[in-house]
C-alpha cells in the first residue's frame, strides 16, 4: 500500500479521517472510533474510484448509502454529515489530476446515489426490523396464550367440574358465566341463565341484610360476604344456598366482577326443617306436640301489654275404656279423628291446637279478646265432638271436659296457666264430664293446696309430722270411760293441725295408707298397753282402743299378720283392739274380703261397723259379718241434740238398737254433745257413746285423766 | 399458580417495553409507536439517553473482550434485552468460537426475538425467567446445557439491575447467583445512578418518572448502594467506575459527556 505522504492512499485516508470524526458522533455503533474509521475507508475507496472512472457508475455511490446504514449509521444526521463531508472533500483529497469541474458534477451525482442508497437501506432495514419484532411479539403472544390456554383449561376444568355453584356476573348485576353445577342448581339451561340480572333473584325469606350487603359490594365498600339466601327456580321450587359473594378487581384494584360461589343447602334444609317438625309435632296426630305448645304459649304470655290468651285443656271422658276394651289401635284412630276435629276448631290467627300427650289436647287462642273467643273455642270444641266417632265399624260418642283459663299476658308462668288448666278441667270432669269449667282462683289454691299434700305426705310418715289424738268412748248406763278411738293428725310444716278428712284420701291414693295405717295400729295398741299398765283390768275389763280401718288396709294381704305382730309384740290381748271398718266399704263385699276380718274376730280382735246407716246396708247381710259392734252415724243422733226430739229418729234409732241386740251387736253412737242427747240414747239402749259432750280428741294423758275422774267420780 | 413466573396475563404491545425503548435508543427499529413515545419523552429530560446506552454497549464489549481474555469462555447475560448488534455472542463468540452464551429476559418478545436472532447458533441460548428468581434461571434447561457452574462464568447484569426495586430484593439475587459459580468467574455489572448525569437530579428524575409511568420504575443508586452488589468479589482495575473510564480503547475525554453517567464494573469471585 501506498503511504508516502500526500501521496493517493495518504490523502485517502485523511478523507476518512475527516469523514469518521464527523459521522462518529452520531452514530449508536458500540465500535471505538478508529474501529469505525476502518470501516469507512473501503467506502472511501469505493467512492474515490467512482469518482475517477472512465465511466461514471452510481450504483457505487448507492452501495456506500447502504453500506452505511449496516455500520450502524441509521441517524439521516449521519447522512447529512457524510454528504457534507463528501461534498467538501471528496473531490479535494481524491479527485487527483483530473478535470475538478466535471469531478463536481460526478461529485454531485454521487451524493445522490448515496442519498438514494442509504434510503433504501434504511427502509429496507426498517421494514425487517420491525418485521422482527412483529413476529417476536406474535410469537411470544402465542408462547403465552399457550401457557395461559393450558392454566385457562385447567381452571375451566376446576370450574366446570366444581360440585359448588360458581356463577361470575358484573357489577351491574348481569350474569356473564356460571357453571354447570350452579346451573343444575337452578334447574336452568345455559340459554334460560343468558341475559339473567342478579338483582332479579329476591324472595321473601331474603334475610334484611341480604341486598345491603350486595350494594355494598358491588360500590366496592366490601370484598365478600356470605349468607344463607333462597331462590327461586323456574318450576317454582325454593333453592336454598350457602351463598358467598366476592368482588373481583382488577390490576389496578378497580373492582370488575362479582363472583358467586353457592352450595345447595335446600335438602339439608329440609333435613332440618323436618327434624324440627319432628321434634314439635306430634306423630299419631300431626299436631303440635306438648314442647312446641309450651314455646307457642310462652311467647303468648310474654306478649306485650294489653294482648291476652285463652286456654282450652279438653281431656276425654272414658277415653280409658275405648282403649281397655277395642284396643290400643281403635283409641289411636279416635284420637286421630279428634285431633282432625280440634284442628278444624283453630284456625283463626293466634290459634293452635296440641296434643299433650295421651288424650289430653290443648287449644290455644291470643290476642286482645280472649275472653270472648276462648267461650267460642271451647264451644266450637264441645259441638266438634257431638257428632259420633266411626272406629271399626262403630260409632263411639266422645264426650270431653275442658278447663279454660283466661288472663292477660305477662302474669303467670306457663307452667302456672297448664296447672290451672289441668285443674279446672278435673273439676269440670268430677262434676261429670261434658262440659267446660272456668278456673277459679279458689278452686285452684285447693287443689294446688291437695296437690301439695298429696306430693308431702310420703315424707311426713319419714319425718314424724303425724301424730294421734284419743276421743273416748263413755258407758251409756255408768259414765265410765270403756276405752278411746284413735284419730290421727297431721301437723304439717306449712297448713298447721290436719285431720284425717283433708289427708286420708289421698294418702288411699297414693298407697300411703298401709304404711300409715300400720303406724297408727302400732302407736294405739303400744298406748292400750301404757292405760293398761296405769289402770289394770278394773271390774268393767281392759280399756279398749278403737283404731280405724281404711278400705285400702282392708284389701292388703298383710293385715291379719301386721296386727297379729303388732299385738303381740306390744304384749296386748287381742281384746282390748277394736278395729273400725266403714259401712261402705264392706257393701258387697265377698268372702274373700271378709275372710281377715273373721281371723281377726276370731281371734278376739272387736270389729265394729262405722258410719253405720250412711250407706245401703242390707240389713239382712249383718248376720254374715264378723261384726260385733255398729257404730252409728251421727246423723241419727243429731235430732236429738234438742228436745224433744224427732219421734222418727228416735224410732229409727230404737229399731236399730233393738236390731242389733237381737244380732248380739253393740251399739256405739257418734256425735253426741249435749246431756239430753246422752240421756236419751241411754233411754234408747245404745251401749257406748263418744263426743263433745264427753270430751273431745285429745292427748293420751287426757284420757288417763278422764279415767281417774271416772273412777273416783 | 404454575404460570411461569416471567409470563405476564397477556402480550400488551401497547405498554412501552425497556428492552424495545433501549433498542431504539440504539437506533433500532425492533419498537413500537408506544415504546418510541416513552423513549422520546425520557429524552426530553435526559437527551443523552442513547449515548448512556451506547456507552453502555461498548463498556460491555470492552468487558466481554475482558473476559475471553481472562480464559472465561460461557457467559450469562440477564436482561440481555434485543439484541440488536454487538451482543454478547457476537463479541464473544468473535473473540472466542465456540464460546457459550445464555441470555435470560422476562421480556417474552425480546426472547422471542433472541430465539430468531439466535436460530442456528448452537452455542447461545435464551432463557425466559426472571432475575428475581434466581434459582429458576440456574435450573433452566439451556443454563443446564451450555453453563457448566463447575469452571468460571462471566455473568452479566448490564443495565438490569437499575429496574429491580429494593423490595425485591436485588442483592439477594446477585448474592444467590454468586453463590453459584465457581472461584474465577467474573461479575460485569452497569447501573444507572444520578451521580455522574451532566444534569441537575431534578433534570434527570423527570426520565425516572417517565419509567415509573409505564410499571418499569427506574430505581437510581448511588456508588455506594451499586458497590455492594460486588460483595463477595475482588474487584478488577480499575474498580467501579463511570463506563467510560473502564479499560477504554480510546481517550475517555472524546467521549460524549452523558457516557459518564452511572458506574461499571467487573468483580472477580475468589
Amino acid at each position: 500500500m501506498n503511504a508516502e505522504p500526500d501521496g493517493p492512499q495518504d490523502r485517502l485516508r485523511r478523507f476518512v479521517t475527516i469523514w469518521s470524526r464527523a459521522v462518529f458522533p452520531v452514530t449508536t455503533t458500540s465500535s471505538t472510533r478508529p474501529e469505525f474509521e476502518e470501516q469507512l475507508l473501503p467506502l472511501a475507496r469505493r467512492l474515490s474510484r467512482a469518482l475517477r472512472a472512465r465511466a461514471f457508475d452510481a450504483d457505487e455511490g448507492r452501495a456506500v448509502g447502504a453500506a452505511l446504514v449496516e455500520a450502524h449509521c441509521t441517524d439521516p444526521e449521519a447522512l447529512s454529515r457524510t454528504l457534507d463531508c463528501v461534498d467538501a472533500y471528496l473531490v479535494l483529497y481524491c479527485g487527483g489530476d483530473a478535470d475538478h469541474e466535471d469531478q463536481r458534477a460526478r461529485c454531485a451525482r454521487l451524493q445522490h446515489a448515496m442519498a438514494a442508497g442509504f434510503a433504501q437501506a434504511l427502509r429496507a432495514r426498517t421494514l425487517a426490523e420491525q418485521e422482527a419484532i412483529a413476529r417476536a411479539a406474535l410469537q411470544a403472544q402465542g408462547v403465552v396464550a399457550q401457557a395461559l390456554h393450558t392454566t385457562e383449561a385447567r381452571f375451566r376444568a376446576v370450574f366446570e367440574g366444581a360440585a359448588i355453584g360458581i356463577g361470575i356476573a358484573d357489577l351491574s348485576g348481569n350474569v356473564l358465566q356460571v357453571n354447570g353445577a350452579l346451573l343444575r342448581m337452578f334447574g336452568l339451561s345455559e340459554h334460560g341463565m343468558r341475559g339473567r340480572n342478579v338483582r332479579e333473584w329476591t324472595h321473601p325469606d331474603d334475610a334484611p341484610q341480604t341486598w345491603r350487603l350486595y350494594d355494598e359490594l358491588v360500590r366496592g365498600e366490601r370484598e365478600h360476604y356470605h349468607l344463607e339466601k333462597a331462590f327461586y327456580r323456574p318450576d317454582g321450587t325454593v333453592l336454598w344456598t350457602n351463598l358467598t359473594v366476592s368482588l373481583l378487581r382488577d390490576a389496578d384494584g378497580d373492582p370488575q366482577y362479582q363472583l358467586a360461589l353457592m352450595e345447595d343447602t335446600t335438602e339439608r334444609r329440609l333435613l332440618n326443617l323436618r327434624l324440627r317438625y319432628e321434634a314439635t309435632h306430634d306423630a299419631l296426630t300431626g299436631l303440635p306436640n306438648r314442647s312446641f305448645f309450651f314455646e307457642r304459649l310462652e311467647k303468648a304470655l310474654n306478649a306485650g301489654e294489653g294482648q291476652r290468651f285463652g286456654l282450652c285443656y279438653l281431656d276425654l271422658d272414658g277415653f280409658k275404656t275405648v282403649n281397655d276394651s277395642l284396643g290400643h289401635a281403635a283409641g289411636d284412630r279416635l284420637l286421630v279423628e279428634v285431633a282432625d276435629r280440634l284442628q278444624a276448631c283453630a284456625t283463626a290467627p293466634g290459634e293452635m291446637v296440641a296434643r299433650l300427650g295421651g288424650d289430653e289436647f290443648v287449644a290455644l287462642t291470643t290476642g286482645p279478646d280472649t275472653p270472648r273467643k276462648v267461650d267460642e273455642l271451647a264451644g266450637r270444641i264441645m259441638n266438634a265432638l257431638l257428632a259420633p266417632i266411626r272406629v271399626d265399624g262403630r260409632e263411639l260418642t266422645v264426650r270431653g271436659s275442658i278447663g279454660i283459663v283466661e288472663g292477660p299476658a305477662g302474669e303467670r308462668s306457663p307452667a302456672e296457666v297448664l296447672r290451672s288448666a289441668d285443674i279446672t278441667m278435673y273439676r269440670a270432669k268430677s262434676a261429670g264430664g261434658n262440659r267446660f269449667e272456668l278456673a277459679d282462683p279458689e278452686a285452684d289454691a285447693r287443689a294446688i293446696t291437695r296437690h301439695g299434700l298429696t306430693t308431702a305426705l310420703p315424707t311426713a310418715l319419714d319425718r314424724g309430722e303425724f301424730f294421734i289424738e284419743y276421743q273416748p268412748l263413755v258407758h251409756l248406763g255408768d259414765g265410765s270411760v270403756r276405752g278411746a278411738e284413735a284419730l290421727v293428725r297431721w301437723l304439717h310444716p306449712q297448713h298447721g293441725v290436719l285431720g284425717p278428712d283433708r289427708f286420708i284420701s289421698l294418702a288411699e291414693h297414693t298407697g300411703l295408707i298401709v304404711p300409715l295405717g300400720r303406724w297408727v295400729l302400732e302407736q294405739s295398741v303400744r298406748q292400750a298397753r301404757e292405760w293398761r299398765l296405769l289402770h289394770g283390768g278394773d271390774e268393767a275389763g281392759p280399756l279398749r282402743i278403737n283404731v280405724n280401718l281404711s278400705p285400702c288396709q282392708l284389701t292388703h294381704p298383710g293385715l291379719v299378720q301386721d296386727t297379729v305382730e303388732i299385738l303381740e309384740r306390744a304384749g296386748v290381748e287381742p281384746d282390748a283392739l277394736c278395729l273400725e271398718v266403714t259401712e261402705s266399704a264392706l257393701i258387697g263385699a265377698d268372702d274373700d274380703l271378709l275372710k281377715p276380718l273373721r281371723r281377726l274376730a276370731e281371734m278376739g280382735v272387736d270389729i265394729a261397723l262405722d258410719d253405720f246407716g250412711t250407706g245401703y246396708s242390707n240389713l239382712a247381710n249383718l248376720r254374715r259379718l264378723p261384726v260385733s259392734v255398729l257404730k252409728l252415724d251421727r246423723s241419727f243422733t243429731q235430732s236429738m241434740q234438742q228436745f224433744p226430739a224427732d219421734p222418727v229418729d228416735l224410732k229409727i234409732v230404737e229399731g236399730i238398737v233393738s236390731l242389733a241386740h237381737s244380732l248380739d251387736l253393740a251399739v256405739t253412737v257418734e256425735g253426741v254433745e249435749t246431756g239430753a242427747q246422752a240421756e236419751q240414747l241411754r233411754i234408747l239402749g245404745c251401749d257406748t257413746a263418744q263426743g263433745w259432750y264427753y270430751a273431745r280428741p285429745g292427748p293420751p294423758e287426757r284420757l288417763h285423766e278422764l279415767a281417774l275422774v271416772d273412777a273416783t267420780g | 399458580m404454575e404460570r411461569p413466573a416471567w409470563a405476564p396475563r397477556s402480550i400488551d404491545v401497547s405498554v412501552p417495553s425497556v428492552s424495545r425503548i433501549y433498542d431504539y435508543y440504539l437506533g433500532g427499529s425492533h419498537n413500537f409507536e408506544v415504546d418510541r413515545e416513552a423513549a422520546r419523552k425520557a429524552m426530553e429530560f435526559l437527551p443523552g439517553l442513547p449515548k448512556i446506552s451506547q456507552a453502555n454497549r461498548a463498556f460491555m464489549r470492552r468487558a466481554v473482550r475482558f473476559a475471553v481474555g481472562e480464559g472465561i469462555s460461557q457467559f450469562l447475560d440477564i436482561g440481555s434485552g434485543i439484541p440488536t448488534f454487538g451482543n454478547v455472542h457476537e463479541v464473544a463468540q468473535g473473540a472466542r468460537p465456540g464460546a457459550h452464551v445464555v441470555y435470560v429476559d422476562h421480556d417474552p418478545v425480546a426472547v422471542a426475538h433472541s430465539q430468531a436472532v439466535l436460530a442456528g447458533n448452537d452455542d447461545a441460548d435464551v432463557v425466559a425467567a426472571d432475575l428475581r428468581k434466581p434459582r429458576e434461571i440456574l435450573d433452566s434447561a439451556p443454563v443446564r446445557r451450555l453453563i457448566d457452574l463447575n469452571r468460571p462464568v462471566a455473568l452479566l447484569l448490564v443495565a438490569i439491575l437499575h429496574f429491580v426495586e429494593d423490595a425485591d430484593d436485588p442483592y439477594g439475587a446477585v448474592a444467590e447467583l454468586r453463590d453459584a459459580l465457581a472461584p474465577g468467574s467474573l461479575l460485569v455489572l452497569t447501573h444507572a445512578s444520578y451521580e455522574g448525569v451532566p444534569l441537575p437530579p431534578e433534570r434527570a428524575g423527570g426520565a425516572v418518572d417517565v419509567y415509573h409511568d409505564i410499571r418499569n420504575p427506574l430505581i437510581m443508586r448511588s456508588r455506594e448502594e451499586i458497590a455492594r452488589f460486588f460483595e463477595g468479589y475482588d474487584m478488577v482495575e480499575p474498580g467501579l467506575v463511570p463506563m467510560p473510564h473502564w479499560r477504554p480503547d480510546t481517550a475517555p475525554e472524546d467521549e460524549d459527556p452523558y457516557a459518564f453517567s452511572g458506574f461499571a464494573g467487573v468483580g472477580r469471585t475468589a
